[in-house]
């Protein structure tokens, strides 16, 4: 039999442009999925309203009016209204959303760090560092997440970094279950056994074969999480556990609001609503990304 | 064929999956039929789009499948079946036996749970008449201490016995078609030709029509009377097995046959290349890119079905040809 | 790669290998007990048996990929892990593994080339020397690297991706490859496709196979001889040509009477045996397969029948021993 006849088949596959490698398929992926794309805008508005905050507020956050208290949407320029101290809403969701998405993702980032390397550490090892490590967690594991949440930054006193340790901490043992996982799993399977044949070492396997395959799980898990931390955060705030008045706060803003809900009920509404639709634009994306990143669809 | 009806028909079925320029057109005209009490075997690799014609006859395909043609039952258009129709038709007219025995049953329920279950969705009556037809079905299968059995769990059965336990349900409540999905596929040697006399044994006894799809000419020898070679989402050769296996007429039967690698160290030479891309199938007969007789007028239009003798077809433009040589 | 032992050392000699998976909450499944066999240089080994008949775990004793509980492998004259003898790294060059085609065979996440590169990265080549390694190797397998190496594995055929499986192995030029079940999960035309261009690799780059599979007709076809296993044990073992024309062990010529006649006026008419084998977890007392044996007498159940030496024609039955006590073994002698 010569080379020839071995040869592939005439009839392959058109020739594909060059290739993009893997993160530029993910990326075209999702450029092509319209729910991923709209959402991804939506957080990217977000985050800008966010971060160019002092620059687009029509007013000062912390500019009180004795006068101007509890007023409905489009009250003298008050786009939002005003809340029980006459400071205007809309300038309190935008700087509060400074807040917001730092205690979404920080926590998140920490936790995918820490988590993340330990359960690929205790889904290669196995064994009893594997054991250690997994029921060290499940102690976490056992608690509701919210009272957890709340007892550590109880524990610690509030403010916005004991918050974001507390938050990261109650993550941990979730993104390291995922981990450990996805690590099981990709170490049982067929080419990792083959990287082994070849006489790699431990961390060659690591760095080429698992990081990669453990990496999709983990970062889509950590995504959806990012809508949790939000929320729990929120929470924490609305507890006065986490960030303190009168810093603008989704959560405390919630929170403050609450008396005034006979007196006007829509504008109460809008830090619920600000936290509803950026925790909604984390999910989504975040089943996007899941789609996107898995290789085997087409 | 003499007068009597087709057990179930399949014509010029056609089965799309997902839409738009990436859609996979699995099955690309298929007409078929198998009469009460014959063995029609779908021969063909991977991909060639026989399990999935196979699954249509009991509207099994999942939904984003676009399945156009018409496909019946002893007369009845499945299409248009309502939803109790439909049920009536799964497992109580025509039953199936999957691949992998380990997940066609649910780990949770005994044997003996899941066929009487089965048998009094279909044919109602008390539990204890369920269990004894459940007894009855695994005594039929030959499965050895039955009674005990009845009782067990599925995954406290060896491979060989938990497919039998597969077509004991498929059998329970009677059906006059027994469709089969690469039944042996999972079995060892030893076993899979215990099942194959089985399942052959049954339908003989039982007078059932029978679909089986395999991708092993020997299982194909083993148990079909009639067989169809599948190739590309179409049937490229169809007819009685003994001819089929022994006078090919259709160069990719004949290069299924060439590949079978025998024991008397005989070189077998494969067929190079694979099959084409089902997203953008070729304008003309689908084998050409790998056949050694192809021509132009190959790659001009798909081959249309002829007969070539008595209950035999070929979609090859060359049939003359080859059936001459 | 030097041949250090010269052509009549063998290749790789297995002695006793045992492997025991403890089953949580005691007992273990006792997938390979007591395995002996070698490898010549150049020849094809072929190993065959059942699901279950613990060839597979054989498969990975051989690499070290599993640790075995007992036994020695001594590799072209080395002992493997021995204090003077050959490490594993060096062994793992030497001997590589071919895996099932299946959808883990590749990493998912890495293009054909750089599964391929993989190996020669692990004995310390740069990037660019790697990588034309790979090249080399997919080439010898019969697939453009322009072509090919870029794709990842699910854009790949099944034959395409069993190519570039041996094209990794091949990368690092072991002198022995192991393959587990190659070319079982194929389809038959690509099946002999792919048996050609190992037949082809062999003869080029003098390769030693241990081949390793369910199908008997295939490894009729490729071995020079074979070794039937049953329940993690050496039913039969001698030249290809001899155990299929005359099978010694009862087990060796059911499985030859479970094949297919490919022949629809001559089918099997009744199975040759019933029931599947017993679990390796619990497996009977003496000889292993007696409680499937049309001629099994309680000498079976007593003694373990040997298996005999290392060449030649052997099979572990009483029946072919004289004067171990079955009543056949006389007419043997």
């Amino acid at each position: 039999m010569n080379s020839q006849t071995l040869a592939l088949p005439a009839a392959a596959p058109v020739r594909l442009p060059p290739r993009p490698g893997y993160w530029g398929m993910v990326g075209g992926r999702l450029r092509r999925d319209p729910v991923t794309v709209v959402f991804c805008l939506l957080m990217l508005a977000i985050v800008l309203a966010a971060v160019f905050a002092p620059l687009i507020s029509p007013f000062d956050p912390y500019k009180e009016s004795i006068i101007f208290r509890l007023k409905p949407f489009g009250y003298r320029g008050h786009p939002l209204g005003t809340d029980e101290l006459g400071r205007d809403i809309l300038a309190r969701i935008l700087y509060g959303g400074r807040s917001a998405l730092l205690m979404g993702v920080g926590p998140v980032v920490f936790a995918g760090l820490v988590g993340g390397s330990l359960g690929v550490l205790a889904g290669y090892a196995g064994g009893w560092v594997g054991t250690l490590v997994m029921r060290t967690m499940d102690v976490f594991y056992a608690f509701p997440s919210v009272l957890l949440a709340v007892a550590i930054s109880g524990a610690m006193g509030g403010g916005m970094l004991n918050g974001m340790i507390a938050l990261a901490l109650v993550f941990i043992p979730a993104v390291c279950r995922v981990a450990e996982t996805a690590t099981t799993q990709v170490r049982g399977l067929d080419f990792v056994e083959a990287a082994r044949a070849t006489g790699a070492g431990h961390l060659m396997i690591v760095r080429h074969h698992l990081l990669g395959n453990v990496l999709a799980p983990v970062l889509v898990y950590a995504s959806s999480l990012v809508s949790v931390s939000i929320l729990l955060a929120s929470g924490l705030s609305f507890l006065g556990l986490g960030v303190r008045p009168p810093v603008p706060d989704w959560g405390l803003m919630l929170s403050t609001l609450r008396q005034a809900i006979y007196v006007q009920p829509w504008v109460c509404a809008v830090p619920g609503a600000a936290i509803f639709v950026t925790s909604m634009c984390f999910n989504l994306v975040s089943d996007g990304l899941r789609s996107a990143m898995d290789v085997r669809l087409r | 064929m003499t007068g009597a009806a087709p057990l179930a028909e399949l014509d010029d079925l056609r089965v799309q999956f997902g839409a738009g320029p990436d859609a996979v057109q699995a099955v690309r005209g298929v007409s078929l039929h198998v009469m009460p009490g014959e063995v029609l075997c779908l021969l063909g690799e991977s991909g060639s789009g026989k399990s999935v014609s196979m699954r249509a006859l009991l509207r099994l395909l999942p939904p984003q499948a676009r399945v156009t043609g018409g496909v019946q039952v002893e007369g009845q258009e499945v299409g248009r079946l309502s939803g109790r129709a439909l049920r009536a038709l799964r497992g109580g007219t025509a039953a199936m036996v999957f691949q992998e025995p380990m997940t066609a049953l649910d780990p949770v329920y005994t044997v003996g749970q899941q066929i009487a279950e089965s048998v009094q969705q279909h044919r109602g009556g008390t539990r204890a008449a369920a269990r004894a037809r459940a007894l009855e079905v695994l005594d039929l299968v030959r499965v050895p201490d039955a009674a005990r059995r009845l009782d067990a769990y599925p995954h406290e059965l060896s491979g060989g016995l938990r497919q039998r336990v597969v077509i004991a349900m498929a059998l329970a409540c009677r059906p006059r078609l027994l469709l089969a999905d690469e039944p042996t596929t999972a079995l060892d040697a030893t076993v899979q030709i215990q099942i194959l006399v089985l399942l052959r044994g049954l339908q003989r006894e039982l007078g059932m029509g029978m679909v089986l799809v395999t991708h092993d000419l020997g299982v194909a020898a083993e148990v079909s009377d009639r067989v169809a070679v599948m190739y590309a989402g179409q049937i490229v050769e169809q007819g009685p097995v003994r001819d089929v296996l022994r006078r090919p007429v259709h160069p990719y039967t004949r290069g299924l046959l060439a590949s079978v690698v025998r024991a008397d160290g005989v070189e077998a030479p494969g067929i190079p290349g694979s099959p084409p891309d089902l997203r953008r199938p070729p304008p003309g007969c689908a084998f050409a890119a790998r056949c050694p007789a192809a021509v132009g007028a190959c790659s001009a239009a798909v081959p249309a079905e002829q007969k070539v003798g008595p209950g035999r077809t070929a979609r090859c433009v060359r049939v003359g040809e080859s059936v001459a040589a | 790669m030097p041949d250090r032992g010269g052509p009549a050392q063998p290749m790789l000699i297995a002695a006793g290998l045992r492997k025991h998976f403890p089953i949580p909450g005691g007992g273990a499944v006792r997938a390979v007990d007591g395995v002996s066999f070698s490898v010549a240089k150049g020849e094809t080994l072929g190993v065959v048996g059942e699901s279950g008949c613990g060839k597979s775990t054989l498969a990975r004793l051989l690499l070290h990929l599993v640790r075995p509980d007992a036994g020695e492998l001594v590799f072209d004259g080395e002992a493997v892990g021995a204090p003077r003898g050959i490490t594993l790294k060096e062994l793992r060059r030497q001997a590589q593994m071919v895996f099932q085609d299946s959808a883990s065979s590749l990493n998912p996440r890495m293009p054909a080339r750089d599964s391929v590169a993989f190996g020669p990265r692990v004995l310390g080549r740069g990037p660019a020397q790697a990588a034309a390694e790979a090249d080399e190797a997919l080439r010898r397998v019969g697939l453009d690297p322009m072509q090919f190496g870029p794709r990842y594995p699910h854009e790949l055929s099944g034959g395409q991706k069993q190519r570039v499986n041996i094209a990794r192995a091949l990368a690092l030029q072991p002198r022995l490859v192991i393959l587990d079940e190659a070319v079982s999960a194929l389809d038959k035309s690509v099946e002999a496709q792919v048996l050609s261009l190992l037949a082809r690799l062999k003869r080029e780059l003098g390769l030693t196979y241990v081949f390793i599979s369910h199908d008997l007709a295939v490894v009729r076809h490729v071995s020079d001889r074979v070794l039937v296993m049953y329940l993690g044990s050496v039913a039969e073992s001698g030249p290809a040509d001899d155990v299929f024309a005359r099978p010694l062990h009862p087990y060796t010529r059911v499985l030859l009477a479970s094949r297919l006649s490919m022949d629809p006026d001559r089918r099997v008419e009744q199975a040759p045996i019933v029931g599947d084998p017993p679990s390796p977890a619990n497996p009977p007392s003496g000889c292993r397969f007696r409680t499937r044996c049309p001629h099994a007498e309680p000498v079976c159940a007593d003694r373990v029948p040997s298996p005999g030496s290392w060449d030649g024609h052997q099979a572990a039955c009483h029946m072919v021993h004289p004067g171990s006590g079955h009543s056949a073994a006389a007419l043997a002698a």
